[in-house]
């Protein structure tokens, strides 16, 4: 069957299967692999997109089901190839690690902060709560969101990234030879928290 | 990546919290990840592709009868259909595991679990190898189950592994370790001695990336280049050459981006095989990538480990001797990926960060119609079951004691001028400082508060419980004297190429699913150098281009690659030196290291950096005599010990008196891995861990049926933790650098998967003492915490 739809604000035809899954539509027809699968029963959420704003598991969308609609993948996350706030929240704050999930947990986010900019911890764990991560923990996650969420704009242009130092360390230019344990005494600290 | 502007001046040597390489900076490999285009295996598609699929075993014990393929074979987009059958004819129906055992590629005979491998499909697309399963006729001649590990040495148990010559029974292995005769006398003279059985159920990593390989045999070349979801690339290729016959030299394993491992892609799986049979039949690359049920039901499970304990104390709180007897269901095949020459991995760190006066234990591992594996889900080679089963024990004594669970273990730690430790199995504890890293988390826990607010809620009929839980990890395997696995001995390569405008390129033989290996392993290099991680390129996953080593797994990364790296750019700056000297024209004697330079001494504005002098070693420099006209080097690291990181972690929960439905509320975890790198990471790696512990402690449980049905097999009944179920985690840190590692570091990946179930367990037994709950297995679901508070029996889950 033939079907149309637009994606990343690209119109897309194609003739398909009826059957065809719209993850394997996306990841397959039109090789935008960004969009993963992980579970087959919708539990998973790798597979998250946004379908007329609205966050789908494409595994448990027909492609023909999306026809006539409007797609978002993560392809479609950064404009004129700026990063999207929740994309450089995520880079700030360590919201991924294998980054598997990610792509999902991101459109979510978006999802999320264009109908709620402000949202607190509880809203934005509510909101990815139909999406698994094995590796944050979520923490990081959530911090990621408040992130973009209190730099709607992103970085501006002029504004790189910033790294944040204060817990590292530069060259010291001591040389690291092995430690002395006998001599060096635990030190204490606690983390950073967001 | 990120471009660093702004380089912060560096803080003074010794400052406290002193991660080293910059400390925390934004990965390397985040931004291919946020914009969608990290490359994992399913991402692959080759030229003339083919897709498989395999069909599976519904039962979990049967004799194959029959299998018809005719029906498949006559789907018009079927290539071939491959049995069992086929792979006897090229000796590849059974293939090594990891365990000297084998293990069946396809069933030639009988059915030893459900879901185990019965065909394989390759197909044009992935539909059709789907569809062409269905047209498959097998006939079964179903045999009783065994799924129950309590039963298998029963005399009427069925014998699973009747292939194998001469055996009558599903005995694997027994095995012991420790003083018997030194702990029955400890324990018949102590004062106070308790016992409880502990259960480590089955789970399953489940990384949300499922395995897959995809195989491209050229026929002409004789060449195999297989990408494959493998956490151990360069142990892959040499036991493909010895399973499969391909010399050596003509494998490639690449190992693209992994979404997420967690011990569930060291072995080698039949798929991995069957898409490389696929290939060579086929003379096209093969895709096989499994789905969620495959992987849950057939694919390396964790633990399942039924442990009897015993604890002896003197009265006044003094633990004396551990001892235990476990029952290791190994499933149908014994497939554990271990690196030591006992079966039970490290599971013999079970004496924990206890000073004892003797310990005992002994294993009895038997075989059950169940998915193979074993050693899998961060648990570093059994420390999970070790500290779960010691930790249960300190609480249980505490309770019997009436003792505090924190004052308890505070008595008796190993004291810090106790290491190097050697305990009463075998292990050599490099360093620690226990009792510090207990204080500061119950400082950070507000502990004293805490039992105050617990005691006021008792009052109120409220179900709060505050679990303590310390462990000891042992991670870095290791000294090749010790460790090997398959014969190949555990040091890591590395090779650094400094190029001549002063960028490195550094590659390593461990692969990162998801540790942030191109960030962390630049920051050594950029340590040890003196260039900024972003000049610095990390190349892993791929055996034509990186040096020979054996995988990440075991938390084995930092503390074995970690010292081959710091090791090779040490080896790198001392070339640099004599390089520098001749540039210079001075005595490299004369020279001193600073900031990423050699000077003179004494006059610091004459001196080259590492840029100037990789341009002089690939210029014109007339060269010292015995040295080449390079920047580069090479180490292959042995590591003298293993390493032995630490924390505390304390959890508070709150339990629903009338649904059993357990909060956790609050967990503190402290950390000590030695010297820090990228606190962020090592942030992160704890965070995953802790969510770990929580879906094990409250959720995770693979279970079956008498009918032996595996009632585990998708996500609709593996229940993972969402964001919904964890909190937010309160993390600290203690930093007690290992002597024996070239920068001190201990390894972070799997500490907290080992230390947190036993804290959240820990938590609930303690919010249920009011009902005289004194124990309870995992997980902890609602069901199973209802039926404790009515001293029922547990429910299955």
């Amino acid at each position: 069957m033939q079907i149309s739809m637009t994606v990343n604000g690209n119109d897309v035809t194609s003739e398909i299967e009826p059957r065809v899954l719209l993850v394997h539509y996306i990841r397959e027809v039109l090789g935008l692999t960004g969009t993963h699968w992980g579970c087959d029963t919708s539990n998973c959420g790798t597979c998250v997109v946004l379908m007329d704003g609205q966050p789908v598991k494409s595994c448990t969308v027909l492609a023909a089901m999306a026809a006539g609609h409007d797609i978002r993948t993560v392809e479609g996350l950064a404009t004129g190839g700026t990063l999207d706030p929740v994309q450089q929240g995520f880079m700030e704050e360590h919201g991924l690690q294998c980054g598997f999930c990610t792509p999902g947990m991101m459109l979510t986010a978006r999802a999320l902060l264009d109908k709620n900019p402000h949202p607190d911890d509880t809203e934005i764990r509510q909101a990815i709560s139909g999406q698994i991560c094995r590796c944050t923990g979520y923490a990081t996650i959530v911090r990621s969101v408040q992130w973009a969420a209190a730099h709607p704009a992103g970085h501006g242009l002029d504004d790189a990234p910033a790294t944040d130092y204060s817990a590292g360390t530069g060259l010291d230019g001591t040389d690291t030879a092995v430690p002395d344990v006998a001599t060096e005494t635990a030190e204490t600290g606690t983390e950073v928290k967001a | 990546m990120t471009v660093i502007h702004d380089r912060p001046s560096n803080p003074a040597a010794g400052d406290e919290d002193r991660p080293i390489g910059y400390g925390r900076i934004q990965r390397k490999e985040d931004p291919r990840f946020v914009r969608g285009q990290g490359h994992y295996l399913d991402d692959i598609v080759l030229p003339g592709m083919l897709h498989s699929a395999i069909l599976r075993a519904p039962v979990a014990h049967a004799r194959l009868v029959s299998i018809d393929t005719t029906n498949a074979l006559a789907h018009p987009k079927v290539v071939a259909v491959i049995t069992g059958k086929d792979l006897l004819g090229l000796k590849l129906a059974w293939a090594p595991t990891l365990s000297a055992d084998v293990q069946a590629v396809l069933v030639t005979d009988k059915v030893r679990f459900q879901g185990q491998e019965v065909a394989f499909v390759v197909a044009e697309d992935r539909y059709a190898a789907r569809d062409a399963l269905e047209l498959i006729d097998v006939e079964y001649d179903v045999l009783p189950p065994l799924v129950d590990a309590r039963k298998a040495l029963d005399p009427d148990a069925p014998v699973i592994r009747d292939e194998i010559e001469g055996r009558t029974d599903n005995r694997i292995f027994d095995w012991e370790i420790g003083d018997k005769a030194e702990t029955d006398a400890v324990f018949a003279s102590a004062d106070v001695v308790v016992s409880q059985e502990v259960v480590y159920p089955r789970v399953h990593p489940a990384p949300l990336e499922t395995c897959g390989a995809v195989a491209d045999f050229d026929a002409v070349n004789g060449k195999l280049t297989l990408y494959e979801t493998t956490q151990a690339p360069h142990a892959h290729r040499t036991l493909f050459a010895i399973v499969a016959g391909i010399p050596e030299h003509k494998i490639r394993i690449v190992s693209p981006d992994i979404g997420g491992g967690f011990g569930n892609k060291v072995g080698i799986y039949p798929g991995y095989i069957l898409a490389v049979v696929g290939s060579i039949v086929s003379g096209r690359p093969v895709k096989w990538v499994e789905d969620r049920s495959e992987n849950l039901m057939s694919t390396s499970f964790a633990r399942d480990y039924i442990m009897q304990g015993d604890i002896a104390a003197t009265k006044d709180g003094k633990i004396l001797a551990l001892r235990t007897h476990v029952l290791a269901d190994h499933g149908a095949f014994n497939a554990t990926a271990q690196p030591t020459k006992n079966p039970a991995g490290f599971f013999s760190i079970f004496t924990g960060s206890y000073d004892l006066k003797a310990a005992y234990c002994s294993v009895t591992g038997v075989y059950t119609n169940k998915a193979p594996g074993g050693v899998a889900y961060a648990c570093s080679f059994r420390v999970t079951e070790a500290v779960y089963l010691v930790e249960r024990m300190v609480d249980v004594l505490a309770r019997k004691l009436n003792m505090d669970p924190a004052e308890l273990r505070l008595k008796n730690f190993i004291k810090p001028e106790q290491f190097p430790y050697a305990n009463k199995t075998g292990w050599v504890y490099d360093s620690g400082n226990y009792e510090a890293a207990m204080r500061l988390s119950m400082q950070l826990a507000g502990y004293e508060d805490l039992r105050r607010e617990q005691a006021e809620k008792r009052e109120r009929g409220e179900l709060m419980g505050i679990g303590v839980a310390f462990f000891t990890e042992v991670v870095g395997a290791g000294p090749r004297k010790h460790f090997d696995i398959v014969g190949l001995g555990m040091a890591d390569g590395a090779e650094l190429r400094v190029h001549p405008t002063g960028k490195a390129v550094v590659r390593i033989s461990v692969q990162s699913q998801g540790q942030g290996h191109e960030t962390t392993f630049a920051q050594i290099v950029a340590e040890e150098l003196g260039i900024p991680p972003e000049d610095i390129e990390v190349v892993h996953g791929d055996t034509d281009q990186t040096p020979f080593g054996l995988g990440t797994y075991g938390s084995r990364s930092t503390p074995v690659s970690g010292g081959a790296v710091a090791l090779v750019a040490r080896k790198v700056r001392e070339k640099a030196k004599l390089i520098a000297g001749a540039m210079l024209e001075t005595r490299p004697e004369d020279l001193e290291w600073e900031k990423g330079r050699w000077f003179v001494k004494g006059d610091p504005s004459v001196g080259k950096t590492i840029a100037e002098i990789a341009m002089g070693a690939h210029g014109t420099v007339a060269l010292p005599e015995g040295v080449d006209g390079n920047l580069d080097a090479e180490v292959t690291y042995d590591p003298p010990n293993l390493t032995f990181p630490f924390g505390a972690y304390i959890c508070v929960v709150d339990v629903d008196p009338g649904t059993g439905q357990v909060k956790v509320r609050r967990f503190v975890a402290v950390d000590d891995c030695g010297t820090r790198i990228n606190p962020m990471i090592i942030e992160g790696q704890v965070h995953g861990g802790l969510t770990d512990g929580v879906g094990m402690a409250l959720m995770e449980i693979i279970e079956f049926d008498e009918a032996g049905n595996c009632l585990a097999g998708s996500f609709m009944d593996y229940l993972i933790p969402t964001a919904m179920e964890v909190p937010d985690w309160e993390t600290g840190f203690t930093v007690t650098p290992s002597p024996h590692h070239p920068i001190g570091a201990k390894g972070i990946g799997e500490s907290a998967t080992v230390g947190s179930p036993p804290a959240i367990v820990n938590a609930v037994v303690d919010a249920l003492a009011p009902f005289g709950v004194t124990h309870m297995d995992m997980p902890c679901t609602p069901a199973r915490v209802w039926a404790a508070m009515q001293g029922r029996a547990r429910p299955p889950i």
